[in-house]
């Protein structure tokens, strides 16, 4: 059961007080069951309800997020159980929506916008990267903007073009933006609590080929964990994870990378070959203590990314690593990225996403005859 | 009042109404009501610009103050009158002061409002002291008759930081440089404040140029679909730096966009500043009790170039600039308010020398070598910073170390 459950209804009108604490007990009592079975997308919608929940300021507004539930279904129900003051529709402009939040951080709000789709989300770049990033430190820290901008973003999926992009290396090339990309179903609502707990403005990177995939997981377990870490101070943000252990090599990968890589790892294992696979998570702040930590013990590193791999995030991983670890390195480190094409129509789509036999194939490269 | 009216009222008319036909049911209803004329009438701009005070210093008639039914507008009272001449007559010595600053190398850049000062203090004094104000980068007099420190106004152009003043203390977005994004914040203040059931108005800033933006079609168009207190006021000073408004537009007039959202609009002679503050004045009202968004254009004049760095004279004749100085908002008013016997050399010193104050404050502050902290280059990008700057902020101040040490 949510701790502070109660509270957000009574603070504003439109649900009534006993609505709104019915729902949160029918909610908690559908979930308190222990682990379940239950995807992305089902994470990202509890986080979103239990922030609603916990905070009367948390808003939740874009394209079709109201009655339709987004068109990923990721705000399904929200609109419902908070009404229309809470979860709307917004006319179809996506530098009205950041525009807006920008105004509505200002004046005491915590906007969840969602970007209906990466490339969608062009027409906010102004309001992103000349407000958004930057109010805080024009202002002297006087204007906090805790906003958190969902974009469904990367491939995967056979999506027609505009509709695949990775579009996080204009992000994280902002400064005053940090940019989080969770690549588990737990991840999913633990990053996406710690985003809207942020003072700061999140991109919040929604791999969107992973949205249906599952995991099990207790949503309990996972509120008790965000409720230690607030009172706490201590949460998981910026820190990346070892998603799973090994010593020949690491594999650096995130979001939608993250499977890819730890099925490439899995299919070295049988050949003898134990890489680590870093789940990076944060993309910035980057945690470059616990990837340096990896490529220190395997010597070796390969950094897997969607993205083109031209003045990207797979480029400055490398850079960073390179910068810190040259002489721990056995072989330089190598870069699996998409080509620095367009992103290519579904039919040709496998052709330029990382895949296992070309992450292998890197692996296999890094100088093991030395 | 509760948070959700107005969007429970737009979902549930949103499947029984057809497109087109809302109007009759949502924004400006009310005001129809209230006004006795037709949609089209409330919305649409009267015929010609609304003028009080003619260029001369006279009060025009009220058949010929360019007034048709719900468009009529009382007089403002003397005291707001006497208040907005000071704040004129400041506002005239603040850009006067500052362009002499730029020319003696005090300030970087500014961008003078001289002859747009009424639009400048009607903007201000139209206010209630909850409310907000999203001003733009050539809205510094404005700012400071909001109430905001002169010299802390003039920090974004004196160059050692982006802004010297906490826009949420002083309810004054930062001065902003990019077109009409700032229009985008209005409106978010504006829906906060809506949500949370405060009776807040938002008045948003932009110039002619400015109309040609995309962000001034999304504020206006969110800003009236969800039926919030936001007044437009756009300064039509003639021209986008060179680009005369010929070349942004050729709508009958900008306040004629108001009808294309759904809100109304109205034209005012923008060196009137007794037509200004009755026709904004009224405009804040009606958002307070809840018409929607309003648009209100100021028919006035750049009299000086865009900054320092831009040559006038490449694109305008002086014979047009010589027929605006006879319209100065300045001369009328003092005209105005004397032939009234609201005015007399007494109150006119005292005013000149309030204005000579703030002159000498600006001098002070703006002369004065303000010291700058290499480290706030890091300090307040995040509210915590991310251990990359940490980084970075320690090898500045190694090098600043090792540079003094050498020294």
């Amino acid at each position: 059961m949510s701790p502070t459950a109660t509270t957000s209804a009574e603070v504003n009108g439109n649900v009534s007080a006993a609505t709104a604490r019915a729902a949160a007990k029918a909610a908690a009592s559908a979930e308190a069951t222990g682990p379940q079975t239950i995807t992305m997308a089902k994470a990202l919608n509890t986080a979103m309800a239990d922030a609603m929940h916990a905070d009367s300021s948390v808003l939740v507004f874009g394209e079709d997020v109201g009655m339709l539930g987004g068109v990923f279904r990721i705000t399904d129900g929200l609109t419902k159980t908070f009404g229309e003051s809470r979860c709307f529709d917004t006319p179809l402009a996506e530098s009205g929506i950041v525009g807006m939040a920008v105004g509505m951080a200002m004046n005491g709000m915590r906007p969840v916008i969602e970007m209906q789709f990466d490339a969608f989300a062009y027409p906010a770049f102004e309001q992103i990267v000349s407000h958004v990033a930057k109010m805080h430190n024009r202002t002297k820290g006087t204007v906090k903007l805790p906003i958190v901008i969902r974009v469904p973003y990367a491939g995967g999926i056979g999506g027609v073009e505009h509709h695949c992009d990775s579009s996080e290396s204009y992000y994280a090339h902002t400064a005053g933006l940090k940019v989080f990309t969770p690549a588990t179903v737990a991840d999913g609502y633990r990053m996406l609590r710690e985003a809207i707990d942020s003072d700061d403005p999140v991109m919040f990177m929604e791999p969107k080929k992973l949205y249906w995939s599952k995991d099990l997981v207790d949503l309990e377990a996972l509120r008790a964990e965000h409720a230690v870490n607030t009172e706490r101070g201590t949460s998981s943000e910026g820190r990346a994870v070892v998603a799973r252990p090994g010593t020949d090599a690491t594999l650096i990968a995130y979001g939608p990378s993250v499977p890819t890589a730890l099925a490439a790892a899995a299919a070295a294992a049988e050949e003898g070959r134990s890489l680590e696979v870093i789940d990076v998570r944060s993309i910035v702040p980057f945690d470059d203590e616990t990837v340096c930590a990896s490529v220190r013990k395997t010597g070796r590193a390969v950094v897997i990314a969607e993205a083109h791999g031209f003045a990207s995030v797979s480029s400055e991983i490398v850079a960073r690593v390179q910068e810190r670890c040259f002489h721990y390195l056995a072989a330089p480190i190598r870069r699996v990225t998409g080509f620095d094409v367009p992103y290519p129509a579904p039919k040709l789509e496998h052709y330029y996403l990382p895949g296992v036999d070309r992450i292998l194939d890197a692996v296999d490269d890094l100088q093991w005859e030395d | 009042m509760t948070i959700s009216a107005d969007h429970t009222a737009i979902g549930q008319d949103a499947p029984e109404q057809p497109a087109g036909n809302h109007v009759s049911e949502g924004a400006a209803a009310e005001a129809v009501r209230k006004f006795g004329i037709t949609v089209e009438d409330y919305m649409l701009p009267a015929r010609h610009q609304i003028q009080m005070v003619d260029p001369d210093g006279t009060l025009n008639p009220h058949t010929e103050q360019g007034a048709q039914p719900g468009h009529e507008y009382a007089l403002p009272a003397d005291a707001e009158l006497l208040d907005a001449y000071e704040q004129l007559v400041v506002g005239r010595r603040v850009n006067d002061q500052n362009s002499a600053l730029v020319r003696q190398g005090r300030m970087a850049v500014y961008p003078s409002s001289h002859g747009q000062e009424a639009c400048q203090v009607a903007a201000a004094l139209c206010l209630a002291d909850g409310d907000w104000i999203f001003p733009t980068y050539r809205d510094s007099v404005a700012v400071m008759a909001r109430g905001v420190d002169p010299v802390q106004t003039m920090t974004l152009f004196r160059g050692d930081w982006h802004s010297g003043y906490d826009p949420t203390k002083h309810k004054v977005g930062i001065q902003c440089t990019p077109l009409t994004t700032q229009l985008l914040h209005a409106v978010g203040v504006a829906h906060a404040a809506k949500l949370r059931g405060e009776d807040t108005v938002v008045l948003a800033m932009c110039g002619d140029g400015a109309t040609s933006e995309g962000d001034f079609h999304e504020a206006l168009n969110f800003a009236a679909v969800f039926h919030l207190p936001v007044v437009f006021f756009v300064q039509n000073n003639q021209y986008a730096i060179s680009v005369p408004l010929a070349h942004q537009s050729v709508a009958p007039s900008l306040a004629h966009k108001a009808v294309g959202y759904g809100m109304a609009g109205e034209r005012v002679d923008g060196n009137d500043v007794v037509a200004l503050l009755a026709v904004l004045g009224r405009a804040v009202k009606l958002a307070r009790e809840g018409s929607g968004p309003l648009l209100v254009e100021a028919h006035t004049y750049r009299m000086q170039a865009h900054t320092n760095a831009d040559d006038a004279t490449r694109y305008r004749q002086d014979s047009e600039v010589a027929q605006w100085v006879a319209r100065d908002p300045l001369k009328r008013m003092q005209t105005y308010l004397t032939d009234r016997g609201l005015l007399d050399d007494d109150g006119a010193a005292r005013i000149a020398e309030k204005a000579e104050a703030v002159a000498t404050q600006l001098r002070e502050g703006l002369g004065e070598d303000v010291p700058v902290d290499p480290q706030d280059l890091f300090r307040y990008v995040f509210s915590t910073p991310t251990p990359q700057l940490k980084e970075q902020a320690a090898m500045l101040a190694d090098e600043i170390s090792r540079d003094e040490a050498a020294k």
